[in-house]
């Protein structure tokens, strides 16, 4: 017996990260129930999509750390062991005990789960049966694993022009020649044609760096520099910015996405208005600007409830009319210009590193979405209302610290092929995508070039014949280093047949006895 | 306030933990040694997430990721867990 009930995915996120842990529930449960049991949580009514481990079942008592779901009227504690996300199952697998089928789950329902079976963990698009039938039998008949892509083609033609059986399998085999004849040869030097396919639309591109998008002035780095920087793997680009997208609800309404701008760009000081030093009276006075403090939505009291965050020396804050006055309990010139730095810095409001946020409409003009100057992944992902799955920066080490190096390839393959494009230049995706390979393949992001992957390089006669010759060598000699010849530099030094296409190869002529 | 999945975001594909039995056959399918696979380093974001789901994941496990591609459509590649 399995108990199911209709729940929202807020809960099913607290019971995620607090599993194992007390779940009070508002129905009762008074049937006998085997422990330990499943219970599957629908959140449209129609399909199952978890499932939990319930090891305990008992009537309802306030308790420290449960999670509730509702705040009134609830009847029994379970307790969850485990959650899990599963391929969605139709509610209406479930038997009644009298043996007839259910339909929906309104709020609460008992059932059992007819066929167990396997349940799987979700995966977002798994292959059809057909798919997977079509990919075996080609790799059985022709010794090839196609690629998805193309697998979905051919099932796609194949019921677009309703081919027949023996129609399909004639394009099935074309398919599988065309693809045999397209595929990279074995020791093909794919770096080298990945540097030239990208080095040469490079010359290309502007080398002018900026680039003012928009009414409002933003600056972007684009062209040339962008390039570099992309695979230089700078832990800072020269324009951070960030794209965020808020969630449903907020982003059509344009206000309030504008009150979320106001909450993310940080404000200092200095922005409201001006810090002068007094140098007579020894005390720093701010000016603030009614305007801009308008602006920004600050009032005399956030700037005065700011300064108290100060933390250098017992400071009096004198209120006048048009200006706030700061003394130091012990002045002194050091101490007051030191005073005048950290009142200019002092951030009143927003996250750190994000000096602009600008409110635009999307693309596609559904939505309204928030532009900033200034990048800081982390925080923006923790505010509520920010709809985290699409929010992007353009600071890929920033990417890989957050989301992970998966993340932070696909990042370097899109901020690439973006950067390319707008200068109207194609390059194959491939080329990137070998190039966010290697940068990414230790893990970390590293860049191409001395310091990153070219720098690691094994043979020291490469390495020498790169730069600082003669320090390279050297030190080779003093350590006894080894050179086995493999790479391309240091076969041309000594003049032999580089290891790459035929040459990666021997052969023996080998004459027939007679 | 709920933490953000970072498995959620755009730019993350699906990971998996490959259970140690299926290890062998993968990697002799590939025809490569473990240390010849990229790598993904312990204190990797994803990897924090998954250890939720999967319990401690040590040094040398493979992680299996299905990315999306926009030349293969999708695409099954291995990470080895590294030390920091």
């Amino acid at each position: 017996m399995n108990l199911l009930w209709k729940d929202k995915i807020e809960n099913v996120d607290k019971i995620r990260l607090n599993a194992p842990v007390y779940y009070a529930v508002d129905f009762e449960i008074k049937k006998e129930i085997e422990l330990p049991t499943y219970g599957y949580i629908t959140l449209k009514g129609s399909e199952a999509n978890y499932r939990v481990k319930i090891s305990e079942i008992r009537p309802y008592e306030n308790m420290k750390g449960i999670i509730k779901k509702t705040t009134k009227k609830l009847k029994t504690l379970l307790k969850i062991e485990e959650i899990q996300d599963i391929s969605a199952i139709p509610i209406s697998e479930f038997k009644r005990e009298d043996g007839t089928y259910l339909k929906r789950i309104t709020k609460f329902s008992y059932g059992i789960l007819e066929e167990q079976g396997e349940i799987k963990i979700k995966k977002f698009e798994e292959m059809s049966e057909e798919e997977k039938k079509l990919m075996e039998d080609i790799e059985k008949k022709y010794g090839i694993k196609l690629p998805y892509s193309i697998i979905q083609k051919l099932l796609d033609a194949k019921e677009e022009f309703s081919l027949k059986k023996s129609e399909f399998n004639k394009v099935v085999e074309r398919a599988v020649e065309v693809y045999k004849k397209r595929e990279v040869d074995p020791y093909e030097a794919v770096g080298i044609v990945a540097a030239q396919s990208i080095g040469e639309p490079g010359t290309q591109m502007t080398l002018r760096t900026f680039h003012y998008a928009g009414v409002a002035e933003m600056n972007v780095t684009l062209g040339l520099p962008r390039l570099i920087e992309i695979v230089d793997a700078r832990s800072m680009p020269s324009t951070p910015v960030m794209q965020i997208h808020l969630k449903e609800g907020i982003r059509e309404d344009e206000d309030k996405v504008k009150e979320v701008a106001k909450k993310i760009e940080s404000t200092n000081i200095i922005d409201v208005g001006n810090v002068i030093t007094n140098i007579a009276d020894m005390s720093v006075v701010i000016v603030p600007d009614k305007k801009k403090m308008e602006n920004r939505g600050i009032k005399k009291e956030d700037i005065v409830e700011g300064l108290s965050k100060l933390k250098l020396q017992k400071l009096t804050v004198e209120i006048e009319e048009d200006r706030i006055k700061i003394k130091l309990s012990e002045p002194s010139y050091k101490k007051l210009y030191q005073l005048t730095e950290n009142v200019k810095s002092l951030t009143l409001r927003g996250i750190k590193g994000i000096s602009r946020a600008i409110v635009r409409k999307s693309q596609d003009n559904r939505e309204w979405v928030i532009y900033t100057q200034g990048s800081n992944l982390k925080d923006v992902l923790d505010i509520d209302e920010v709809d985290g799955a699409r929010t992007r920066t353009n600071n890929i080490i920033e990417i890989a610290d957050v989301l992970g190096i998966e993340a932070a390839r696909n990042a370097i393959m899109e901020e690439a092929i973006n950067t390319l494009q707008q200068q109207g230049l194609n390059v194959d995706i491939r080329h990137i995508m070998l190039v966010a390979d290697i940068m990414t393949y230790n893990g970390t992001v590293e860049a191409i070039g001395r310091h990153g992957i070219a720098g690691e390089k094994e043979s020291v006669l490469a390495r020498a014949a790169f730069e600082i010759t003669a320090k390279h060598l050297l030190t080779a000699g003093v350590l006894g280093e080894e050179d086995k010849l493999r790479g391309v530099a240091e076969n041309i030094i000594v003049g032999q047949p580089v290891t790459l296409g035929t040459g990666a190869v021997t052969l023996i002529y080998k004459p027939k006895k007679r | 306030m709920v933490r953000f999945d970072v498995l959620e975001h755009e730019l993350v594909p699906e990971h998996y933990l490959v259970p140690k039995e299926e290890e062998e056959k993968i990697l002799k399918e590939l025809g490569v040694k473990k240390e010849n696979l990229p790598r993904i380093k312990k204190s990797d974001a994803v990897l924090r997430v998954l250890e939720r789901k999967y319990g401690h994941i040590p040094v040398g496990s493979l992680i299996k990721i299905v990315r999306k591609s926009p030349t293969a459509g999708r695409i099954t590649v291995y990470r080895v867990v590294v030390r920091d």
